[in-house]
């Protein structure tokens, strides 16, 4: 079947080993740190909230992810500044 | 000197703790190590039909703990290998007839005669598991190139260092080589990575290790017959402190995958 669909032109799908390892890779950093995708997904609103309140910041473009080093997670958040001349217009 | 205790786990079962356990004892024994297996699966005891010492059961760990007979006497004594003994566990209690400090004095009690002390624990996170890894020096967790098991092993890795146990290696059981070329199976360094704990054996999926089973001989008696035999003499190496290289294991060859009994042709990966 999935060779089939490959032979179609259909998209290529990855090895399932490689799909087992992306997944594990997640699944592992948040039994680690106890952190779920829904509380992941609230941290990331708030750290919104919290930082545009006193820079203007591309919302749509924040990502609050897990980072592993060796058995160590940290949380990266990484939050693009809007460039001032591209904001919206009123600052001007 | 004084022996090493040495608790292989794993967290989920079926992975292979009780194979290697059985494995590493004649490897080390046949390294002319003394030791010591003890089966601390209590309820659940397999390690004796694996060794072949069933018929020889007079005591267990139980009786040990309990006091209705002295350890020397439920020590069984393997007759191809007088340098190994077993410690069976009881069959008939469960695991809260065992104390982390029971498994701690019976293996202080061993130390002085021995030189390894292999403790063969039960799957799971729960009092078994704890016991079991109370009085290790070393522990080597057990793990399939599968989803689940490596997020299990990831589990009990994360409990014991959490407590900061001993050192901790990692031992890779079922590898179908032909499976991770073929991009189906997670790889060893994929596995290594992703639990990022040090490496001390991988060892192949192997219809050997049924039979060896079956008839009470772990492989790794009879050393260089097969690569599974071998990856368990490296394990035993490599704990005596030898520097011994990790080859890659070859795939079985094309008569072992149509009828699956040849162990010897293959094609280097
Ligand atoms: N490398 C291998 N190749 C083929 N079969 C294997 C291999 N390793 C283990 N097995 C088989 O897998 C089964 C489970 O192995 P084993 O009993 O050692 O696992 P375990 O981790 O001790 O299980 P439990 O958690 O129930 O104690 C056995 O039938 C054994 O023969
Ligand atoms: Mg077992």
């Amino acid at each position: 079947m999935k060779g089939l669909k490959r032979l179609l032109g259909g998209e290529a799908e990855p090895p399932s080993g490689a799909i087992a390892r992306e997944r594990l890779r997640l699944v592992l950093a948040h039994d680690r740190t106890s952190i779920s995708p829904a509380l992941l997904e609230t941290l990331k609103d708030e750290i919104i909230a919290v930082i545009s309140k006193h820079v203007a910041i591309d919302a749509n473009d924040v990502r609050v992810t897990f980072s592993q080093t060796a058995r160590e997670s940290r949380l990266v958040a990484d939050i693009p500044l809007l460039n001032p001349r591209k904001r919206p217009a009123s600052s001007e | 000197m004084t022996a090493r205790v040495i608790t292989i786990t794993s967290g989920k079962g079926g992975v292979g703790k009780t194979t290697v356990t059985a494995n590493l004892g004649v490897a080390l024994a046949l390294h002319r190590q003394r030791v010591v297996v003890i089966d601390a699966d209590v309820g659940l005891r397999n390690l004796d039909v694996m060794l072949g010492l069933e018929n020889r059961i007079v005591y267990d760990l139980v009786d040990v703990i309990e006091g209705r007979c002295r350890l020397r006497q439920a020590m069984v004594r393997d007759k191809r290998l007088p340098e190994l003994f077993l410690l069976p566990a009881a069959q008939t209690r469960d695991k809260s007839a065992v104390q982390p400090a029971d498994m701690v004095h019976i293996c202080n009690e061993l130390r002085e005669q021995h030189d390894f002390i292999l403790i063969d624990s039960p799957a799971g996170i729960e009092q078994g598991f704890r016991y079991a890894a109370a009085p290790a020096d070393a522990i080597l967790v057990v793990t399939n190139p599968e989803i689940a098991a490596v997020r299990d092993a990831d589990r009990v890795i994360g409990l014991l260092e959490a407590e900061e146990r001993g050192p901790i290696r990692l031992i890779i059981n079922r590898l179908r080589p032909e499976l991770v070329r073929r991009g189906e199976m997670l790889s060893v360094a994929d596995v290594v990575e992703l639990l990022a704990i040090e490496l001390i054996g991988v060892i192949p999926e192997d219809k050997e290790i049924i039979s060896a089973a079956n008839r009470g001989e772990p492989l790794a008696f009879s050393k260089d017959s097969s690569q599974a035999g071998t990856a368990f003499h490296d394990i035993a190496r490599r704990l005596l402190g030898e520097h011994v290289p990790f080859t890659p294991l070859r795939e079985p060859g094309v008569l072992q995958r149509l009828f699956g009994f040849a162990r010897s042709g293959g094609d280097q990966t």
